[in-house]
């Protein structure tokens, strides 16, 4: 029998899927609870955003340079 | 040997210069420590300004610091295992932090309950949430913390983290799981506290 997937074991995979590819069976899993469920559905964005955060560092760095530069007058 | 300075890498030590507290602040999440952030990223700036001939001409300027700086701090995490100064710990005892996130059946605790962030576009570009950010990796258990920025912030695989570390991919994946849980629930309180 099929057996549902609590909250805690989907948050487990949905941090997993970031670091590892998961199997057919897990992704169906998770994807299933995902469906029926809004929380672990903000849960998975927030992860995903927290995901993003090293990108988004290396932009928010480029912007400071990005600044200055265009800040100092220097036509070049 | 004294380098000839030219006007574009006298303008590159000046974005240097104005770049510097933002690495020091990304350095400090890895090393936990402010002066071993500064001397990262001093080591990095000093590479960039020797290494300029080589950067010379092409875009990405940044891309590049930054990735010194990835190697710098990679380099002063080894040295402070070597020193002893941090311990991966592969049990930190915080599974009651997690677990009070839940009820005993496994769905979300009513007090826990995820809520919307809003637009993550807006949120990463807010200085608000990076400020919450910096003080919620600060909050975290010391392991969590460092295995969560290497795998997140320095982009290294769970592979090379169990290199760096010593922990077993197994554990890690753990730790990560629960830094990740740790890191919404802090991030969402003040989040969404402050902007009602």
């Amino acid at each position: 029998m099929f057996k549902m997937m609590m909250c805690k074991e989907a948050t487990h995979l949905m941090s997993k899927r970031l670091d590892v590819p998961l199997t057919f069976q897990e992704k169906l899993s998770l994807k299933v609870h995902l469906a029926m469920c809004s929380y672990c559905t903000q849960c998975n964005q927030q992860f995903s955003l927290l995901h993003e955060t090293g990108k988004q560092y290396e932009k928010l760095i480029e912007r400071d340079i990005v600044t200055l530069s265009s800040g100092s007058g220097d036509s070049r | 040997m004294q380098q000839i300075t030219t006007e574009g890498n006298q303008e590159r030590m000046q974005r240097l210069v104005a770049v510097r507290p933002r690495l020091i602040s990304f350095a400090r999440l890895q090393l936990r420590d402010l002066a071993r952030a500064e001397d990262a990223v001093q080591e990095a700036i000093e590479a960039a300004i020797e290494k300029d001939d080589t950067f010379a001409g092409r875009s990405g300027y940044e891309t590049w610091v930054f990735g010194i700086l990835k190697y710098k701090i990679l380099d002063s995490l080894r040295a402070q295992r070597r020193e002893g100064w941090w311990q991966p710990l592969d049990e930190e005892l915080d599974e009651a932090a997690i677990d009070r996130q839940f009820q005993k059946n496994g769905r979300w605790d009513q007090e826990a309950r995820p809520s919307d962030w809003g637009d993550p576009e807006t949120t990463l570009h807010s200085e608000r949430f990076w400020k919450i950010f910096d003080l919620c990796m600060t909050a975290l258990p010391d392991t969590a913390a460092r295995v969560f920025s290497l795998r997140e912030l320095m982009g290294l695989s769970t592979e090379d983290i169990c290199r760096e570390t010593g922990l077993k991919q197994n554990n890690c994946w753990v730790i990560l799981h629960r830094a990740r849980l740790r890191l919404r629930a802090c991030i969402e309180r003040d989040w969404l506290a402050e902007e009602a």
